[in-house]
């Protein structure tokens, strides 16, 4: 069973939800990567998102974008972003890591080579925005082989035969975008997520977290009372970006601390 | 003969092309393929696009015969494919027609475009005030600065231009803008993607509504030469005038010649070559030959013609490249220069310095063959836009 897998059941027979912080590898310096990431496990992050920087993030807000440009400047690319994870790994082999990308990093390194690599390096999962299932058969394959899970986005404009289609294919869990937009947007709507989410629940057998526009507690607490996982991305980098770098370990983690805490005060509804 | 029927239902031209977009604008694509598959057989769409590009836009745009500088080049005959005398002077406004009446039949009331050097974006202004639509053109902010005129054009047809301030500030930060504003807005507002590339269905889309260039060139030929040209020659930077003018002669043996801008020289890496230096991979939303490094990440281009700065290609010419149905060169900034000066000097033509490559490579090509050859240059837009350009290359102030 895959490290996702184990997580949720664990968190399920607790009535408790995922919270899923998301960093751009590299950001804001390489350097602090690991200890970033480990700062965020102590802090509550059952699973983590690790953005690959990339030099066109069509799907990200300013945020994001900014993020990934900072981690440009260091030149980190996709086999940085592993060998970043093959470190984290050394002491902690339990938390399942999840890279979240575009294809083209992909692309360059190819298929093979990078699920090789990247089980290597303790990889658990995949998300690549702009590889609909439409155009993934292949590299689907290829992460199947190592044991890697393919993560899929759903959309509030996700039509519901297309559901069926990504809950085929879907692996770890679904990532539910909670609005039309890019990252980091400021226009959630927290109805709207219940409406979708109840409709999901019933096509999709794996757990389901929601990310996009979760911007504070009382956001994460709501989708947490909606979802298996919430995904919170922008305002953890935003947080980075307004610290002084002695800082931004302790802000961090006070940031992540309160998010755990909100959605382990949501009560369990599924 | 084996006919040319790409691409696929899928998008596909070979391994290239496709739909590569995160999930929300998924379902926009497919209504949007759904609705152009309609109305691409539709008989009222297609009669009101062909009145409109011959009482809006004024075509048939002529083939002019550039005999003074076909004679002092001293061997085949180039010919013009005047695509500069449109409204609005490129071959831009075809296309931005055809989605502006497309995106009136779906009901939108927006419309937003990416633009480099500001053809597109005066193009979809323009249609836009012409059918009432709201227009928002997203344009890097290093092209605003190189490309004022236009931009005060844009304005001028009530179109608000937003400066992109991210990445590298050309045209590939302006499409990825363009794209978050879709995903954002995606219930009321029409992307008019300006050239062959973006997900499928556009470079299929955008590829039929220029094909009126290569359809005009057929029927002209035959009428006024009595055959069809012995090379079809025109600039690529996403390549729509070139696959505009190179589709319609698929199914035939004619020699189809992309130029590419080679910058400050290819071994310079300050270039935009992308068929000839790139390497396939993924960017905004097909698979397509990229310039990128060794990360995959995509590298700053350069080219004095901001409408060739790109670091892509439509997926097609990638097709027709690799099945060798096309061959694709390079034309430096300077090659550019002196074929854009000898038009204007022999033939009293100021062309935009993207169609300067395609005149450059013919001026290379034209010495080597015999005077009873033909070459069809497509002159894709006029080069009135590129004067502050071209004056600082010459150290002229105005």
């Amino acid at each position: 069973m895959s490290r996702i897998t184990t997580v949720f059941d664990k968190l399920r027979q607790q009535n408790r939800k995922a919270l899923i912080p998301f960093i751009t590898a590299g950001d804001p310096e390489p350097a602090l990567m690991v200890p970033l990431m480990h700062e965020l496990v102590k802090a509550g992050a059952d699973i983590l998102e690790l953005g690959v920087p990339f030099s066109d993030p069509m799907a990200d807000g300013p945020t994001i974008q900014r993020s990934s440009e900072r981690a440009l400047k260091y030149g980190v690319g996709l086999k940085d972003v592993l060998s970043m994870v093959e470190e984290f790994r050394k002491d902690d082999t339990g938390t399942p890591v999840v890279l979240m990308g575009y294809a083209n990093p992909v692309e360059a390194m190819g298929y093979e080579t990078f699920a090789a690599r990247a089980k290597a390096s303790g990889i658990d999962g995949v998300l690549t925005v702009d590889y609909p299932p439409e155009e993934s058969e292949e590299w689907v394959e290829h992460l199947n082989r190592q044991q890697i899970d393919a993560i899929f986005l759903l959309s509030p404009t996700t039509p519901q035969a297309r559901v069926e289609q990504v809950a085929k294919m879907a692996q770890g869990y679904v990532y539910y975008v909670s609005l039309k937009g890019v990252t980091g947007a400021a226009n959630l709507d927290l109805r709207d997520v219940a409406d979708k989410l109840i409709r999901l629940r019933s096509r999709i057998p794996i757990p389901i977290g929601v990310g996009f526009g979760i911007r504070d507690s009382m956001a994460a607490k709501a989708v947490a009372e909606l979802a298996d996982a919430v995904v919170v991305g922008s305002r953890i980098i935003e947080e980075i970006e307004n610290s002084a770098k002695e800082n931004i370990l302790t802000n961090v983690y006070r940031l992540v601390r309160s998010l755990r805490s909100a959605i382990d005060e949501a009560g369990s509804k599924h | 003969m084996k006919v040319y029927d790409l691409p696929d239902s899928r998008g596909h031209f070979g391994p290239y092309g496709g739909i590569f977009v995160a999930e929300t604008l998924i379902s926009a694509l497919e209504d949007l393929r759904i609705q152009y598959d309609r109305y691409r057989n539709d008989a009222d769409f297609q009669a009101e696009f062909a009145y409109e590009l011959k009482h809006y836009v004024g075509r048939p745009s002529p083939i002019y015969h550039a005999k003074r500088w076909s004679e002092h080049l001293g061997g085949a005959q180039i010919l013009l494919k005047r695509e500069d005398l449109n409204h609005t002077g490129a071959h831009k406004i075809n296309n931005a027609i055809g989605q502006a009446l497309l995106a009136r039949r779906m009901g939108k009331s927006r419309v937003i475009a990416e633009t480099g050097a500001g053809q597109h974006g005066v193009a979809s202004a323009t249609v836009a005030a012409r059918y009432g639509m709201k227009c928002i053109v997203y344009m890097g902010s290093v092209d605003v600065e190189r490309q004022a005129a236009n931009v005060y054009r844009m304005k001028l047809l009530g179109a608000t231009v937003i400066p992109v301030e991210s990445g590298s500030r050309t045209l590939k930060d302006a499409l990825n803008e363009a794209m978050r504003d879709w995903v954002t807005n995606i219930t009321d507002t029409f992307y008019i993607i300006g050239t062959v590339a973006g997900p499928h269905p556009y470079p299929m889309m955008v590829r039929d509504f220029q094909a009126i260039i290569g359809r005009e060139a057929m029927t002209q030929m035959q009428e006024e030469y009595g055959r069809q040209p012995d090379a079809l020659i025109a600039c690529v930077g996403g390549g729509s005038n070139a696959i505009g003018l190179f589709y319609p002669y698929l199914d035939s043996a004619i020699r189809m010649i992309g130029v590419e801008a080679a910058g400050r020289g290819i071994e310079s890496g300050q270039h935009a070559a992308a068929l000839t230096q790139g390497r396939p991979g993924v960017l905004h939303g097909n698979r397509t030959y990229l310039i990128q490094d060794e990360n995959g990440q995509i590298i700053e281009t350069h080219s004095i013609s901001a409408g060739l700065d790109y670091p892509g290609v439509g997926p097609e010419h990638a097709w027709l490249k690799d099945s060798n149905r096309a061959e694709y060169i390079g034309i430096t900034d300077d090659q550019a220069l002196e074929a854009f000066h000898a038009l204007c000097h022999y033939e009293g033509i100021i062309p935009a310095l993207e169609s300067s490559h395609a005149l450059a490579y013919a001026a290379q090509l034209a010495p080597t063959l015999a005077r009873d050859k033909l070459l069809l240059v497509n002159l894709s837009g006029r080069g009135d836009k590129d004067m502050a350009t071209v004056a600082q290359a010459s150290d002229i102030t105005f």
